[in-house]
């Protein structure tokens, strides 16, 4: 007699923990493959979103100065009423966070930066670029940063493998807090 | 006034009699208040339909951080809520800070275009309207939001310098993980990417632990709609966490197996990891608004010492003051109740003798971590042999000095 017992509460909350897993209120609908793609805009450090294309710093140049770059961020990338996209002329192996936030330095991943020019930029005509377009215009502002080559071309494959300076350099967030512990271990404060 | 009847009779008789002597030219009302200059507020369509504050009240939100808001463009970047002139815990949506990474605009969503989409990792994704969304079980919570940049140096004259980055309000909306184990999260979705609208599309990569813990999806903010500033229609809220997580005007999360590196999480960076832990979650913090830095003590005599203490480690469980500059410390009094990841009302009863003095808070959360001094950061990272800097979020004491003519200045050396 005791063993139901103890089994029916077991069942319960086996019961309760595999509802978690189908959808308990119905509410909203499901989007389309289409809906989802259109949507999707992020660009993982591994660069598995990119879609196809390519571009270089040559084709890139080109498209700073017709896509109205030049106009906010300065013809050189620097002296616009934009953020400036150059690094200070401190010397290709200063250290790269001594550089100011500068996004085509400062980033760890050159996908960051495909990703904002693809999603920002240009300013009030966010969405108008080729993929194209946003692959010449990342190997342009690489190039200009000291960080590739300039004939080296940058496509979905090549992209997340650029080593940017901070490559190694930047923290992780902590991946051991759990909900009810303090900010940092040993840390009175 | 909290009178005795039979003593607030003689208090009108005592004035009558005294206004009777004056004669009438100068007769004050017994009422001992006379109507302002301008008369009354004469009703009016818009007065009804939506009120606005006095304009004896002028306390207002600055720009912060020595960069215009708006700036050329017309973004905003970041604004300091005047928290020297708050009284309890709630700060009016108006005058709730404001911060953005590089300076955003602010968008005009029609929230009935307005949708929110789950994807990525999980088994059914998902897209709602805000209709939908406000059919979904809600929740009610007070939060703080505080930015990264709410730091304290000695160049900054007031509070609203020194900890104007900070804000409370009453949050209204569906916990995400409602809405996650509607999609159902598969295996190794270990973070979500929570994107906004604005031109940027501001996207911040937030744990999965805590996305499931208590993020909320926010549709309401002190009793109305969320503000546009705020993230109108639908704002992400993670309690205690940097508020650039927090994301506005969201319209998307994905659930990953990675921290993305948005453009967000670049911005916000770190080189070392206690310094990128201490950044993350929001240490015990408080601070006196009155007498705080600017301000004028008119006399000796009582006083209700007043300040604000917060946490993203929980609730806050103890506040305390020192009038001699860390050297003695006596609790204060919690004001109302303390909830947990929000601002907390303290006060301190307070005779001035008319020296010149130093008041400090200090603040102890429920995982009783404690506020710390700007020399105590110094000398814990000193002796593990590194700089004695601030590491992450800014918790340190803030003292505030009191001069003999009453003038009150921020004492940070
Ligand atoms: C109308 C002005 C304007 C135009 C045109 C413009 N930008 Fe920007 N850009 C900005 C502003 C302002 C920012 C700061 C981010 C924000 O607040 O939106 C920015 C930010 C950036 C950043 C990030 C800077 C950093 O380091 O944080 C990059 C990269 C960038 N723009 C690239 C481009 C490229 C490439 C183009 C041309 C396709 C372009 N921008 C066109 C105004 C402009």
């Amino acid at each position: 007699m005791q063993f139901p017992r103890l089994l029916l509460p077991l069942l319960l909350l086996l019961g309760v923990s595999a509802q978690a897993q189908s959808p308990t209120y119905g509410v909203g609908r499901t989007p389309s493959a289409e809906e989802i793609r259109a949507w999707d805009i992020s660009i993982s450090p591994t660069g598995e979103e990119l879609p196809p294309g390519r571009g270089t710093a040559d084709e890139g140049a080109l498209v700073y100065q017709q896509k109205a770059c030049a106009g906010c961020h300065g013809a050189t990338g620097t002296g616009g009423a934009a953020p400036r996209l150059i690094k200070n002329d401190r010397g290709a192996d200063a250290d790269p966070w001594s550089l100011g936030r500068i996004l085509p330095i400062r980033s760890p991943y050159a996908t960051a930066v495909w990703d904002f020019i693809n999603r920002g930029m240009p300013l009030y005509q966010e969405g108008s670029l080729t993929t194209n377009e946003v692959y010449a215009l990342t190997a342009y502002l690489l190039f200009v940063n000291g960080v590739i080559e300039e004939d080296k071309v940058l496509d979905e494959k090549s992209l997340p493998q650029v080593m940017m300076p901070n490559r190694e350099t930047w923290a992780p967030l902590p991946d051991w807090w759990k909900p009810g512990m303090p900010r940092l271990l040993d840390y009175p404060y | 006034m909290s009178l005795k009847r039979s003593d607030r009779r003689e208090f009108l008789k005592r004035g009558a009699a005294l206004a009777g002597g004056l004669g009438l030219a100068a007769a004050k009302p017994a009422l001992g208040q006379t109507p302002a200059a301008g008369g009354i507020i004469t009703g009016s369509p818009e007065l009804v339909a939506y009120g606005t504050r006095s304009r004896f009240v002028t306390s207002e939100r600055i720009a912060h951080g020595g960069r215009a808001s708006p700036d050329a463009f017309g973004l905003d970047f970041h604004i300091a809520s005047p928290i020297q002139d708050s009284v309890g815990v709630i700060t009016p949506s108006s005058l709730h800070y404001v911060g953005t990474t590089r300076g955003a605009f602010v968008p005009e969503i029609d929230p009935q275009e307005h949708r929110l989409m789950i994807h990525g990792m999980v088994d059914r994704p998902l897209i709602f309207t805000m209709e939908e969304l406000k059919r979904l079980p809600s929740v009610t919570r007070l939060h703080f939001i505080e930015c990264a940049g709410n730091r304290a140096n000695r160049n900054h004259t007031t509070v609203q310098e020194t900890h104007g980055m900070t804000s409370c309000a009453e949050w209204t909306g569906v916990l995400l993980s409602t809405l996650l184990n509607e999609a159902g999260v598969q295996e190794g979705g270990n973070w979500i990417v929570a994107e906004g609208v604005e031109e940027v599309k501001g996207a911040s990569s937030i744990p999965m632990a805590k996305a499931m813990e208590d993020c909320m999806i926010c549709y309401g903010m002190n009793g109305e709609a969320v503000r546009p500033q705020q993230g109108f229609p639908l704002r992400m809220l993670a309690p205690g966490f940097e508020g650039i997580l927090s994301v506005k005007w969201l319209r998307r999360i994905k659930v990953v197996d990675q921290f993305y590196m948005t453009y967000n999480d670049y911005g916000h960076l770190r080189q070392d990891s206690d310094d990128a832990a201490l950044s993350m979650q929001i240490g015990p913090k408080s601070v006196i608004t009155y007498p705080s830095g600017g301000q004028q003590l008119p006399g000796t005599g009582f006083f209700e010492v007043s300040g604000l203490a917060w946490s993203g480690g929980g609730k806050v469980s103890r506040v305390e003051v020192s009038t001699d500059g860390g050297r003695n410390w006596i609790d204060a009094e919690i004001r109302g109740t303390a909830h947990p990841m929000a601002h907390t009302r303290f006060s301190f009863q307070w005779n001035w003798d008319g020296a010149a003095c130093e008041l400090q808070s200090r603040c102890t959360d429920e995982l009783g971590s404690v506020q710390p001094t700007r020399a105590q950061i110094g000398e814990f990272w000193a002796a593990r042999g590194q700089p004695p800097r601030i590491k992450g979020q800014d918790n340190s004491i803030q003292p505030w000095r009191i001069d003999r003519d009453g003038s009150v200045h921020n004492a940070i050396s």
